[in-house]
């Protein structure tokens, strides 16, 4: 809602500035987004006078002109060939802004100082309608009436300020200009001066008509619907004051009968349509349209309506889509002699769909969507007749006024002492009775208890709380005080899950893993490739297409991020993402999906370079390294079996993820053949299900001691076929090693010369140790040739020498 | 014998001037004076030797090698101040070499806000409550005073799964799972952190965006307890020197309503760019739980009351890291991550 300070100073004594009346408003619940100044760009441009006019010594073209400015007489250089002595014209002062953003300063052309410049009106951004013709090929002349020394926007009419209010959807009553002045003056405690048909129960004596009825088909969709006949109409443009009110307000002006339309509106809150009298054919019905029905609306558009449309109709066609557009038929025009002005309730919810789906919106549908006062729908009228007469526009004649529902007027009540106890400020009843006259609310009281009528223009206030805000925000927010609860002490603390979460985040952190946030929206085909299209959940309205699924896994999200960086030449990516995943059992969703949480990593390129050490490339066993030392943190057991899903992973480096014999997840290296399809090469990834991994961590840790009887190490190096897995050879050797076997390690995995080809050469240390005494040298090579023997047998493996 | 052990001591004197090795050092030492050393063999002849001299010759002998052992002594030190020397000599990096890097993941900035408001309210006993990203419109809407057809539906575009299921567009529906679960248990004390929706994509919008949620409902809860406990959380996230200013609102779920402003962090309350000169700072909304909304949580509004609050994790971070663009949280560029 634009609020033109000039006009709101008619309504309400105002003694603010723009700025501070902005703040007033918006700390008392009314927020201000933007304050703008009319008359911007015209701060220090004034009217002056052409003294004298002298051939500029050493320019040809150049004039020096001695111009009164009212306060002063300056001297100012111009090229401008139109000026005569005695001329008024607009001078821009040394260090004015123009509308057109070009700065004036003090300068010097060939030697002779000007002190301001002389404007044309291509400079002040104005049309033909200012100054004399003469004013066509260079400075704007003036009528020679024009005030010396006045502010040019004064002069032009533009000191007003607008303020643009940013209204919640519970005060649509602010969409009225009177009713903003009733909110400054409970703010202010100013008196407002409002149009008497704002006060309660004016009437409007007028005959009936004779020869219109007005049949509300749709009581439900319409409470109420008035209709003012008009004579005599005269159309002509509204006057200049009107003109500005409206622009101000950020409306065209058209015609008096439409500006005075378009005014009340903006003045009282009722949007009104006038339809040209004549072009009525018997009654007016106000009805949804009928199947296919059509109608040509005021922009000259043929709109096809659906039958939940409601409309203004005579008895042949329709006249007006209700509250959104009427019809270019019934329109007024310039020959229009008699008029019919709707005054009209039609339902917010109606209007909006009609208007949302004609794509049509208006100062009118707006203020039907959000609802407005059916009370006032005769007195807007009332407004109407009043300028009508003023304006000399036309002659009220008849008025039909059919009323089928309206709310009930509201009681409601407030209690000062619970009213004290909710906000947490100590309240004295009078200041509560201060609030209700600041809003000129009628109430009755009895012993701190009041009970409140609620203006009709205030639909918003329907109990008791709502009335405590109307006191809190009068009284000052600042009013209360700062407390704390003083129930039950309670305790702060993250569930198991939650300190798993984040403790399971800081370890692939400290892994040097770098944690980032898609959206957990993707692309159909990419979530299908990942995860499940059988369960992924389309959106209705996606943003984009590529956003149009909710996610079934994270990997697409993460390649996604991968490729942009490598692409932006941010060559080494290794990130993780912990988040949803979203899992629809069936089409379209009955009830709300499983919402599964899932960690992912990716990585791709290689450590980071370093003079001293070689850079390590992200791969199988980088990834791997990292699960194992989340693992080894929590506790849990994971293994790795050959991979299943060999389409998506490289099938000779990939595993799939068992934690307890359970599928949870995969680790491998993206498959070469979709390497062109995601624009990243040799990427590896993992991704496991969160739940699962929860579920089996380790709660408590439990200590070993640490044993008193030396260690004996022994190396034994193989021979095996290459596609031996170690870790079957490793789980041997723990099972013929038996308890003394304390622990097994691999360290060297060897292929090449002097190794037969698919032949490899594996070293393990084994570590041999006793919890209750020294091993001997001879036992410990016991049993070490025994495991030898074992996996010899088991592997054909042969011993490396 | 005497003039034996002299040419024996110095001899062995001489000779250890001219060693300059530790082990050549130990060596000489076990020739001369171990077990079966030249001058422990002299030694052992003592008993050839008259009962009046033998106390004679055991004093040359042992004068002698005292004098060896602190000889010995002496040059060992002197070998080992000689070797350091040399090894310090040689050992000389170049201490303006950057040191071997530790590889060290981030956590993504909206991740650190989120656990920072989190520590900040778990410190003041409240407990963290999560709920479903998708939604019921029940839960999202109507539940929470917002019946359809309200005409502040409009203030959130939201993205549909069906007519009655979608994505949830604020943290608030958690609100009312919370209260169904605890009910009727009191207090009611917790916040919700987690990804909300709305159908919007600009440098101070995205699509997919962040809120945490607060609750707290127990017998005579105040709007100035609201207050107190949105400074405190201020003071701690923002500063201890901010003060927080409550301005009237509009919220479906509550009544009273409030935006909650902070005094800017930058300029201190005086005015600056970042508070467009206004010295404050919008950071949350909230206010006193509307009575409807306790009655759809279980709770008779007649015996209890409420406050709950929600703030944008995105907005709270951009504040407080200097972000000026929303989309940089998403786009999850490396070297934007890295900086935290």
């Amino acid at each position: 809602m634009k609020v033109s300070l000039e006009w709101l100073r008619e309504l309400v004594d105002l003694d603010q500035s723009a700025e501070d009346l902005a703040e007033t408003l918006t700390r008392g619940g009314i927020e201000v987004e933007d304050v703008e100044n009319l008359n911007k760009g015209f701060e220090k441009v004034v009217i002056g006078e052409i003294v004298s006019l002298i051939k500029h010594p050493d320019a040809d073209r150049l004039w020096v002109c001695t111009v009164n400015v009212g306060q002063e007489v300056v001297v100012i250089v111009t090229g401008a060939q139109n000026l005569l002595v005695g001329d008024r014209v607009p001078v821009a002062l040394v260090g004015s802004t123009l509308p057109n953003e070009l700065s004036i300063r003090k300068s010097k052309l060939r030697g002779v100082v000007s002190q301001g410049m002389l404007c044309s009106r291509e400079e002040l951004l104005l049309d033909v309608t200012v100054g004399l013709e003469r004013s066509a090929d260079g400075i704007l002349i003036l009528l020679p009436d024009a005030p010396v020394g006045e502010n040019f926007g004064k002069y032009l009419g533009r000191e007003d300020s607008v303020l643009d209010l940013e209204l919640y959807p519970n005060r649509p009553d602010c969409l009225a200009m009177v009713n903003v002045a009733r909110e400054v003056a409970s703010l202010t405690r100013k008196i407002p001066h409002l149009p008497k048909w704002t006060e309660q129960n004016q009437v409007l004596t007028l005959p009936t008509a004779a020869d219109l009825q007005i049949i509300i088909e749709e009581p439900e969709l319409c409470w109420r619907y008035a209709g003012l006949v008009v004579e005599d109409v005269h159309i002509a443009p509204s006057p200049e004051w009107m003109q500005r009110r409206l622009k101000a307000s950020g409306v065209r002006p058209i015609s008096n009968i439409v500006d005075i339309t378009n005014y009340c509106m903006l003045e009282m809150g009722q949007p009104l349509h006038a339809f040209d009298r004549d072009k009525i054919n018997g009654d007016i019905h106000v009805r949804a349209a009928y199947p296919g029905e059509k109608i040509v609306t005021l922009d000259g558009v043929e709109r096809t309506l659906q039958t939940d449309t409601l409309l203004i109709a005579d008895d042949a066609q329709p006249l007006a889509v209700a509250g959104v557009m009427g019809g270019l038929d019934s329109e007024v025009t310039k020959d229009t002699k008699r008029l019919m002005i709707e005054s009209a309730h039609f339902s917010g919810v109606s209007v909006r769909r009609t208007s949302r789906r004609l794509g049509l919106r208006s100062e009118a549908s707006n203020r039907f969507e959000k609802g407005i006062d059916a009370y006032g729908i005769v007195a807007t009228l009332g407004r109407v007749c009043d300028l009508l007469l003023d304006l000399g526009a036309g002659r009220p004649v008849a008025l039909v006024d059919v009323v089928k529902n309206l709310p009930p007027q509201r009681q409601v009540s407030l209690s000062a002492s619970h009213t004290s106890t909710v906000l947490g400020a100590e309240l004295e009843t009078a200041e509560i009775r201060q609030v209700l006259d600041d809003l000129n609310f009628a109430y009755t009281e009895q012993e701190g208890l009041f009970k409140v009528s609620i203006p009709t223009y205030r639909a918003d206030i329907e109990i008791e709380e709502d009335l405590m805000e109307e006191v809190a925000r009068l009284i000052g927010y600042d009013r209360i005080p700062t407390t704390l609860p003083q129930g039950d002490l309670t305790q702060g603390r993250r569930t198991p899950e939650q300190e798993f979460r984040r403790r399971l985040r800081k370890a692939l952190a400290q892994a040097g893993m770098d944690e980032v946030i898609t959206y957990t929206f993707t692309r159909a085909e990419a979530d299908a490739q990942w995860g499940s299209a059988k369960h992924s959940i389309p959106l209705l309205n996606p943003l984009r297409e590529e956003l149009g699924v909710m996610r079934t896994s994270l990997v697409p999200g993460l390649l996604d991020v991968s490729a942009r960086n490598v692409a932006r030449r941010n060559t080494d990516v290794s990130i993780f993402e912990i988040g949803n995943t979203y899992w629809g059992e069936e089409q379209p969703l009955q009830k709300l999906p499983r919402e599964e949480l899932r960690v992912a990593g990716v990585a791709v390129g290689k450590s980071g370079r370093h003079w001293l050490n070689q850079p390590v490339n992200y791969d199988f066993y980088y990834l791997k390294g990292i699960l194992e030392e989340v693992a080894l943190e929590f506790g849990l057991k994971l293994e790795y079996r050959l991979a299943e899903n060999q389409g998506l992973l490289h099938p000779g480096r990939s595993a799939d993820i068992y934690l307890q014999n359970q599928c949870i997840g995969f680790l491998g290296e993206m498959h070469p053949s979709l390497e062109k399809e995601w624009e990243l090469e040799r990427v590896v990834l993992f991704e496991l299900e969160f739940n699962p991994l929860f579920e089996r961590m380790r709660q408590t840790v439990r200590a070993h001691s640490i044993p008193r009887f030396p260690a004996i190490q022994r190396d034994i190096a193989i021979v095996v076929a290459s596609e031996t897995a170690a870790e079957a050879v490793m789980s041997k050797m723990r099972k013929l090693g038996g308890e003394l076997l304390q622990q097994v390690e691999i360290f060297d995995v060897y292929r090449g010369k002097p190794i037969p080809d698919d032949h490899k050469s594996l070293a393990f240390a084994l570590r041999y140790q006793s919890l209750e005494r020294t091993l001997t040298d001879e036992e410990v090579n016991l049993l070490n040739s025994r495991i030898l023997e074992g996996i010899q047998q088991e592997f054909g493996a042969e011993r490396r020498k | 014998m005497k003039s034996e052990i002299l040419r024996i001591g110095e001899e062995t004197l001489q000779q250890l001037k001219e060693l300059d090795k530790q082990e050549a050092l130990q060596e000489l030492k076990v020739k001369v004076l171990g077990k079966k050393g030249s001058l422990t063999a002299l030694l052992r002849q003592m008993g050839s030797l008259s009962v009046e001299e033998r106390p004679i010759m055991g004093q040359v002998v042992n004068e002698m090698r005292s004098r060896l052992e602190q000889a010995w002594e002496e040059r060992s030190v002197e070998l080992e101040t000689l070797a350091l020397q040399k090894r310090l000599a040689t050992e000389r990096i170049d201490i303006t070499l950057p040191g071997t890097r530790v590889p060290r993941g981030h956590h993504h900035p909206l991740t650190q806000v989120v656990e920072e408001i989190e520590d900040i309210f778990l410190g003041m006993g409240f407990q963290i409550a999560e709920g479903p990203e998708i939604e019921s419109d029940y839960y999202n809407f109507e539940a929470l005073n917002l019946p359809k057809e309200h005409p502040a539906r409009e203030m959130q575009d939201s993205f549909y799964i069906t007519e009655e299921i979608l994505l949830r567009t604020q943290t608030s529906p958690v609100q009312i799972r919370t209260m169904e679960k605890l009910h009727p248990h009191l207090p009611v004390k917790v916040i919700a952190p987690g990804k909300v929706y709305r159908n919007d994509d600009d440098a101070t919008h995205s699509p997919m965006f962040h809120q945490v949620e607060g609750l707290v409902v127990d017998h005579g809860i105040r709007m100035s307890d609201l207050k107190g406990i949105l400074l405190n959380f201020s003071r701690q996230m923002f500063g201890e020197s901010r003060e927080i200013r409550l301005r009237p609102s509009f919220f479906p779920f509550t009544e009273p309503s409030a935006e909650v402003d902070v005094s800017c962090m930058l300029c201190g309350g005086a005015g600056c760019r970042l508070c467009k000169g206004t010295g404050w700072i919008e950071i949350l909304g909230s206010g006193m739980v509307h009575p409807k909304v306790l009655e759809m949580g279980g709770y008779n509004p007649k015996e209890v009351t409420g406050f709950a609050f929600g703030m944008g994790v995105e907005r709270i971070a951009m504040l407080k890291f200097g972000i000026e663009d929303m989309r940089l949280l998403f786009d999850n560029d490396l070297r934007f991550l890295q900086q935290f």
